[in-house]
């Protein structure tokens, strides 16, 4: 489903990327993991266009590296940054409806679905998006992407200080993503979720992927997590 | 006194809510570009000469839909083939490109129309008082600048504040990386927004044409009322670019209307002056006679007292 060749990206002088080879199969949960700055926060921001890239990044076989931010979402690329990028100013109703890319379109979800999972967000339905707490937000940054109806979501960090019950949550609606035929492609800190939910897993190490395994071989693999995942 | 006060109420609201035609284009555009587009006052201009060119061919009420129409297209082009080219090499390069694009316009339009004011008229159906009020009149074509005014305002309310595009419209100016990869154009967004604010510019011009004059010069009179409007407003807000534009037109207005002078207002407090002093040009100064410099004081009271403007809350 998508397929990455060879990606490399440049922050001014600093070569970020150093040719990241990677896939993620349709349906399926892929994790991206490293330590912080080995580059998979960026890896996600070029496949979405916000960082130049440089080299082939395939969606269902087409190029898409070169295309403009809008155009790679409407392929059916969704993006959920770590910063939960909400808009302050806007209600959770409104924030929902700015995920929405298509209005003649029904897509798997609804906001209905979106309220039903998170009845806090219902509750706070028309309050400013500003005021919510860390953990709302980033429910809301999640259900907004997923309001566009992605076929493939990229999801950096979503458990980032949050308290051990909202963790639990984002793991839950991961779960619900997967079930509705989503593929995910997570980059995480938390070595316990991305074992549990992940098929597969890439280990990230200075700007190239340096793993590739499930979660069975990489738990057996003591001296990959030493190097490269332990702080 | 009553009817003074009266009607330079009704024309302050007239001229305030046409600078707000002018600034809320500009405040938008503002937000997006984060310059000021030297050249918005023109695309004004532009508007009452297209509408007086086609009023003769095709009538005034042709001219007041296509003459906004064709000005905010030729913005459409100006943000898509200038602007978003210059916008590369960042603010001062923008800013010298719009106010480069406001002497060519200006230019443009002598070289087309000629240095004279032209005969553009309202239309002979608003040639008419629409009432008399102690003994003076009240022309139906201000009621219907009026009307226009706030029918535009309302309008522009509504698509803000109520519509998906006016949510894309928001989230484009504050967050436009996010906006983008949630799938929404924002270059067009961005460029719709531009055409619209010229538009409406242009608007104003259509109808302030026969009531103010369409000559080459009236660009150069609204367009630095404007940008007063904008900073003293708050660079960006929409609500703060409308409440100082009722300020200034009431102020201008009523400025204008009320004869008094530096020595009226010592006589209150029993005060005369000697009638052959050196500063005798100093106490007659009358209100009328620094009404135009009011809305320049203004705006240097706003920067000492409050830089942000009124409703202002970005640092810029």
């Amino acid at each position: 489903m998508l397929e990455v060749t060879d990606l490399h990206a440049f922050y001014g002088k600093s070569h970020i990327l150093q040719g990241v080879n990677f896939h993620v199969g349709e349906g399926e949960i892929v994790s991206l993991l490293g330590r912080n700055g080995v580059g998979r926060s960026t890896t996600i921001k070029a496949i979405m266009g916000e960082v130049p890239p440089h080299g082939s990044i395939k969606f269902r076989g087409e190029e898409i590296s070169g295309l403009k931010e809008h155009e790679i979402a409407h392929r059916g690329l969704g993006y959920v940054p770590e910063n939960r990028d909400v808009f302050p100013g806007m209600t959770v109703r409104q924030n929902l409806i700015m995920g929405i890319k298509d209005m003649k379109k029904q897509g798997r979800w609804a906001m209905e679905d979106m309220f039903k999972m998170f009845p806090n967000l219902r509750e706070r339905a028309d309050v400013d998006a500003g005021v919510l707490s860390g953990g709302e937000q980033q429910m809301l940054t999640m259900c907004r992407t997923l309001m566009g109806d992605p076929d493939l979501v990229m999801i950096d960090e979503p458990t980032e200080g949050l308290a051990p019950k909202i963790v639990a949550q984002v793991g839950d609606l991961l779960s619900e993503i997967a079930k509705r035929g989503v593929s995910i492609l997570l980059v995480e800190q938390k070595l316990a979720i991305a074992l549990r939910i992940s098929h597969r897993l890439y280990v990230m190490g200075h700007g190239h992927m340096v793993y590739e395994g499930t979660p069975d071989e990489l738990k057996a693999n003591e001296q990959i997590r030493k190097e490269w995942l332990e702080v | 006194m009553l009817e003074l006060i009266f009607f330079s109420l009704l024309n302050g609201v007239v001229t305030g809510l046409l600078l707000f035609m002018l600034a809320s284009g500009l405040t938008l555009i503002f937000s997006m570009m984060g310059v000021l587009n030297f050249a918005h006052a023109s695309f004004y201009m532009l508007g009452a000469y297209f509408a007086y060119t086609i009023s003769i061919y095709l009538g005034f009420w042709v001219g007041l839909i296509v003459a906004p129409i064709l000005v905010g297209l030729l913005g459409a082009v100006v943000e898509r083939y200038g602007l978003r080219y210059v916008h590369r090499w960042g603010h001062v390069a923008e800013l010298i490109f719009t106010f480069g694009l406001a002497f060519l316009i200006e230019e443009v339009v002598q070289f087309i129309w000629g240095k004279d004011t032209k005969a553009y008229h309202e239309p002979e159906i608003l040639q008419f008082p629409l009432f008399t009020f102690f003994g003076q009149n009240f022309p139906a074509y201000k009621a219907f600048m009026l009307v226009i005014s706030i029918g535009i305002f309302i309008l522009l309310l509504l698509i803000l504040t109520r519509s998906r595009v006016g949510l894309i419209i928001q989230a484009a100016i504050h967050k436009p990386n996010m906006t983008a990869m949630l799938g929404h154009n924002v270059p067009l967004v961005f460029m719709g927004v531009f055409g619209v604010g010229c538009a409406l510019a242009g608007l104003a011009g259509v109808i302030a044409g026969p009531a103010l004059g369409t000559f080459p010069g009236m660009a150069f009179v609204l367009g630095s009322i404007v940008f007063v409007i904008v900073v003293v407003g708050g660079l960006g807000s929409l609500t703060g670019a409308f409440v100082a534009s009722l300020l200034i037109g009431l102020l201008q207005t009523f400025a204008i209307a009320l004869d008094y002078s530096v020595n009226d207002l010592l006589q209150l407090f029993n005060i005369s002056f000697d009638a052959d002093s050196a500063l005798r040009d100093l106490w007659t100064l009358s209100l009328p006679q620094i009404a135009p410099i009011l809305p320049y004081l203004l705006l240097i009271l706003i920067l000492i007292f409050r830089p942000t403007g009124l409703f202002g809350n970005r640092e810029t």
